[in-house]
């Protein structure tokens, strides 16, 4: 491994050779390798186009609902090889949160958190649907917010508190990993600021990745950065010396604001 | 600061657009006017025979509706023996072609790029084109020739539901397209296999949408009266076995035209039909307006 990308021991995931493509002789993603440190806030930066939603979607393996994309490389989650595991069980280990708010438009913001357990089949005593339900609101900060309107529909609540409603249903199921794709893009400041304060306090617990296009959202909240560059991973370290003293010249010129 | 002075053409220009506004104000009465006239002759030809009975009794027999209009009276009887084959026979039509045309939607809306759906769209298209008699003829040999041996509420239904499948299909895909994407990836990104996806997300979401398509579906099949000629018959007693011949509102209207003293229950017949599309139509707007807003 070069000396622009870290190593990782024990990595909860870990990526080796993976190359995305949309078709057949394109890719997306080329041949990127990375360890993602346990329990820290990993932020995947990079101009538009630079295939890290790409490389974000092919961890959950969200890829494989269409056809025409075409993965090859290997992923671990804990050691394991995620094309050994069922998408259904993988994707119940590593949630995922995306671009714009999208709370199932028929449930109610209790169902919502509990989607994943009542459309996987999972039945919960009352009480225990209660516990899950106020400890996934609290953990994102919306519990205080709609405890007295659980029943409304999700899709009655501002566009910030929509996303945090997707994030609790998203930590419902208490995954390891939890991947984000541009959280904040679609909302305003003030409620990036909360989105932002929650996953600095949701990292004790969970592993979060987190793609933005955001310069300084990644120097605000990300312990480790990915810098990616036309699907290739051009740098990969902590994000304060990436911020500092970066390795790569197209790391630099990127984080001055050369291109964006 | 400099004074706007008025286009010497000003004048000619506002009397053009009064004639154009006038023009279009014209033609929009012209184009409400049929249905305004129908609705207007059924109620005013049809109302006197709407009473309890229309709704009870089954068609009276030519005799009975001969001394009734000799002695200036309202046709005793009603028309139960058509209203309960049209419920039967639309009911069964709607537990056939809902299903199956929900599905083949879901198929389509899941394969949309592929070619042997977009065949499976155009022979839907085609489908929806056949005329209606000629799918009675059809069914004709397959259900009334083959499986009922007789005339039957069981082939009308089956040439009911064949003209309602393309237009559930087509509105089962067009509904499904405009729920956002985001809204599956978010089910799958939660490990939820497909059908729950399908069954506990995408079609509650779609839910007006699919009401929509099959209340229109039923509509438009309620008052066909070319398939059922060739397949249920037509019955004078009210009849809930589904391989005996069957009666339907459309079909009396035609067997009462066949009868010179009948004429006053055509009207209201018709009155009856007219009163259950458009009340089809009106909830299947306020559906669509719902969903909109």
């Amino acid at each position: 491994m070069s000396r622009n990308i870290i190593k990782v021991d024990d990595p909860v995931l870990e990526i080796k050779n993976l190359f995305v493509s949309y078709n057949k002789d394109k890719y997306a993603v080329t041949d990127v390798s990375a360890g993602i440190v346990r329990n820290k806030v990993t932020a995947i930066m990079g101009p538009s186009g630079c295939g890290k939603s790409t490389m974000l979607r092919a961890i959950n393996r969200i890829h494989d609902l269409y056809p025409n994309i075409e993965t090859k490389g290997e992923i671990f989650l804990n050691g394991q090889n995620t094309s050994d595991i069922s998408t259904i069980m993988l994707r119940r280990k590593i949630g995922m949160v995306f671009q714009r708010p999208n709370p199932f438009p028929t449930m109610s913001i209790q169902e919502n958190v509990l989607a994943g357990y009542h459309l996987n089949g999972i039945r919960l005593k009352k009480d225990e649907k209660e516990e899950i339900v106020e400890k996934s609101l609290k953990d994102v900060a919306l519990w205080n917010e709609v405890k007295d309107s659980l029943k409304k529909k999700g899709s009655f609540l501002s566009g910030g508190q929509q996303q945090r409603l997707c994030i609790a249903r998203a930590l419902a199921f208490k995954p390891d990993v939890v991947l984000l794709d541009e959280p904040t893009s679609a909302l305003d400041p003030v409620a990036t600021k909360k989105v932002e304060e929650l996953l600095m306090e949701l990292r004790e617990k969970y592993t979060i990745l987190l793609v933005t296009h955001n310069m300084s959202q990644a120097s605000r909240i990300s312990d480790y950065s990915m810098f990616m560059y036309l699907g290739e991973l051009v740098e990969y370290g902590k994000t304060k010396n990436m911020f500092i003293n970066p390795v790569d010249t197209r790391t630099e010129e990127y984080l001055t604001g050369k291109f964006s | 600061m400099t004074t706007i002075t008025e286009d010497r053409h000003i004048g000619s220009r506002i009397v053009k657009n009064r004639v154009f506004s006038a023009f279009v104000l014209l033609f929009s009465l012209l184009t409400i006017s049929p249905i305004v006239l129908i609705i207007g002759t059924l109620v005013q030809k049809g109302y006197k025979q709407i009473n309890l009975s229309f709704f009870t009794e089954i068609a009276p027999d030519t005799y009975e509706a001969m001394v009734a209009v000799q002695a200036g009276d309202v046709i005793p009887g009603g028309i139960l023996n058509g209203i309960s084959g049209t419920f039967l026979m639309v009911f069964m039509a709607s537990i056939i072609a809902i299903p199956v045309g929900l599905l083949i939607g879901v198929f389509l809306y899941e394969n949309q790029t592929k070619r042997y759906a977009g065949l499976i769209r155009d022979i839907t298209d085609i489908l929806q084109g056949v005329p209606s008699i000629v799918i009675g003829l059809i069914i004709y040999f397959w259900v009334v020739k083959n499986i009922t041996n007789s005339f039957s509420a069981l082939a009308g239904s089956t040439a009911l539901a064949v003209m309602m499948l393309p237009l559930i299909i087509r509105s089962t895909e067009e509904t499904l397209k405009m729920i956002p994407v985001s809204i599956r990836e978010a089910g799958f990104a939660l490990g939820v296999p497909y059908h729950k996806i399908l069954f506990r997300v995408l079609m509650p979401t779609g839910l007006s949408g699919l009401m929509t398509g099959i209340l229109l579906a039923i509509s438009r099949v309620i008052g066909e009266t070319a398939p059922l000629m060739l397949t249920a018959l037509g019955s004078m007693k009210v009849n809930f076995e589904i391989d005996r011949p069957t009666s339907a509102i459309p079909l009396l209207i035609w067997e009462f035209y066949n009868d010179p003293n009948m004429v006053d229950l055509i009207w209201s017949s018709s009155l009856l039909l007219m009163i259950l599309i458009l009340a089809l139509n009106i909830i299947s707007k306020n559906i669509i307006a719902k969903r909109t807003t």
